[in-house]
């Protein structure tokens, strides 16, 4: 049997567990305050995943960047990759919130979106 | 005199928060000046998510919580002047501004929410020597260069002092393709949240050195300081309103006004928060009591003001509260009372007195001064008790 610690990061509070492992599988976690924590080590033991937030540029827009985030979780694994796909993207203003920048992200059916309002160069 | 029930100044997350409030309230005649190109503030650069768990029941962006905010306001025309710079509020309630169309000017105002939000401390306050050496940011101005301006400060990072911001340019900076080579912290535990610490350092193996207050060399091109945040009251001390020198922000009273009557205060620039969503509350509460004030009439105001005000003290471990003072007889059913630990406390409690009785006591895990703590002071508790002068906050081991 083998234990992590972890730092709960479902909210503030950053509860501290212990999560005990045996064949790649939790079998005890303890420390947490909530149901929360209970799925947030599971997933950070076997499977831990982000959701990736960064700037794409914007063409003709009364500002140069938007922000874009990923709508859902991706794996850990993937962040690098998916920052890679970001660099170098320009997009043409107007953009709305929740436009969707890239379609798919490096094919985890999750796409990448934009998190702010940028209005065209008037 | 072009004149306003209600000047909101700053529209940031406290100030958008106060004005759809003070509205709700019934509140018809509002303006917000805001000094930016747009409003939201602060959150406009902050594209990381993780804002309005507790208001939204979700994880927004930083853009994306002020664009929740900004809507209402539109949906319920609210009036707003950006590019607008506030110079003098004076104690007849009459603001001074000026901007590119309209020069200068002075509007009047039966109430103020003062909402400026919060600055950087910055080098100087450290005694780096040096007139603007390069290589050298507040954590927030690298914060504004990468995420709206999209330029890259630099390649090798070091960050002076983990604060959130810090925290939070650590990852950013190192997505970016910058190598941040280290976060050293003085201090024996670190300013910012633990989630940050976990998602931001730990998830990139950035190393966080505490208590770091020995010599070592470390080679880079950038040096950011994420060494505290405070609040921005020059127009609040213009006005000589009363000043606590823990927070640096204005000492208020259980509705969150200050010192001045019909001027009342929230979000960074009464105390600097952790969490946007407590800002937004905070400030709807400064909107709605507001808008009553301007409701209510003067004899009543006069009466109410006659009240003995209960004083909040903060006892051993806690470094202040917000508010200082409960008007019994206006507080609200439920008064909610934040307030930070003086160091990290493990299985230690919150102890809350009424003069010399015990009413409340709570265990906690952990309490640590970079995450806000709150008690609820009830006014049924607050009735009961006959002559109740003082409250005391206080954390036992």
């Amino acid at each position: 049997m083998e234990t992590k610690e972890l730092i709960c990061i479902g909210c503030p509070l950053g509860c501290m567990m212990n999560v005990a492992i045996e064949k790649g599988q939790v079998i005890k976690i303890s420390g947490n305050s909530c149901q929360k924590g209970e799925q947030y080590a599971k997933k950070e033991v076997i499977n831990p995943t982000r959701i990736i937030t960064s700037t794409v540029i914007v063409k003709n827009g009364e500002l140069p960047m938007v922000s874009v985030k990923t709508s859902e979780d991706i794996p850990k694994d993937k962040i690098k990759d998916c920052m890679k796909e970001l660099k170098g993207i320009i997009v043409e203003a107007p953009i709305c919130i929740g436009d969707i920048i890239v379609r798919n992200v490096l094919g985890t059916n999750v796409n990448v979106i934009a998190t702010k309002n940028v209005r065209g160069q008037n | 005199m072009e004149s306003f029930d209600i000047i909101i100044i700053g529209g940031g997350p406290a100030g958008l928060a106060a004005a759809v409030a003070a509205k709700e309230e019934g509140c018809n005649s509002i303006l917000i000046i805001e000094r930016d190109k747009e409003l939201g503030g602060i959150l406009n650069q902050c594209i990381h998510n993780g804002f309005g768990l507790h208001t939204f029941r979700e994880e927004l962006t930083g853009p994306e919580y002020a664009e929740r905010y900004i809507e209402r306001v539109k949906e319920l025309n609210i009036e707003y002047k950006l590019n607008t710079m506030v110079i003098d509020i004076n104690s007849k309630k009459q603001v001074t501004a000026m901007n590119k169309t309209e020069g200068h000017f002075t509007i009047q105002a039966k109430a103020i929410v003062l909402a400026m939000g919060c600055r950087e401390r910055a080098r100087g306050a450290l005694g780096i020597p040096g007139y603007r050496p390069a290589g050298i940011y507040s954590a927030g101005t690298a914060q504004r260069l990468v995420n709206i301006e999209g330029l890259m400060p630099g390649k090798e990072v070091v960050i002076l002092g983990s604060g959130d911001i810090g925290l939070i340019m650590a990852r950013r900076m190192t997505l970016e393709g910058a190598t941040v080579k280290l976060v050293a912290e003085l201090m024996p535990y670190s300013g910012g949240l633990k989630r940050n610490i976990v998602q931001c350092l730990d998830d990139y193996q950035i190393p966080l050195r505490l208590s770091q207050g020995t010599e070592e060399y470390f080679s880079c091109d950038t040096l950011l300081l994420s060494v505290g945040l405070i609040p921005e009251n020059e127009l609040s001390q213009g006005l000589g309103i009363n000043i606590e020198k823990i927070t640096s922000g204005p000492i208020v009273n259980d509705q969150l006004e200050t010192s001045e009557e019909g001027i009342f205060a929230c979000g960074n620039v009464l105390h600097v928060h952790d969490l946007v969503d407590f800002v937004s509350e905070e400030a709807s509460l400064a909107g709605r009591n507001a808008a009553r004030y301007v409701i209510v009439s003067a004899e009543m105001r006069e009466s109410l003001a006659k009240i003995n005000l209960i004083e909040l003290i903060s006892g051993k471990g806690v470094r202040y509260t917000v508010p200082k003072y409960i008007n019994p007889i206006k507080m609200d059913e439920v008064v909610t009372v934040r307030f930070r630990v003086d160091k990290v406390y493990r299985e230690g409690s919150i102890r809350v007195t009424f003069d010399n009785n015990e009413v409340w006591k709570r265990r906690k895990k952990i309490m640590a001064p970079g995450e806000m703590e709150e008690v609820k002071i009830k006014r049924q508790d607050v009735m009961s008790e006959s002559k109740l002068q003082n409250i005391t906050i206080e954390i036992i081991e």
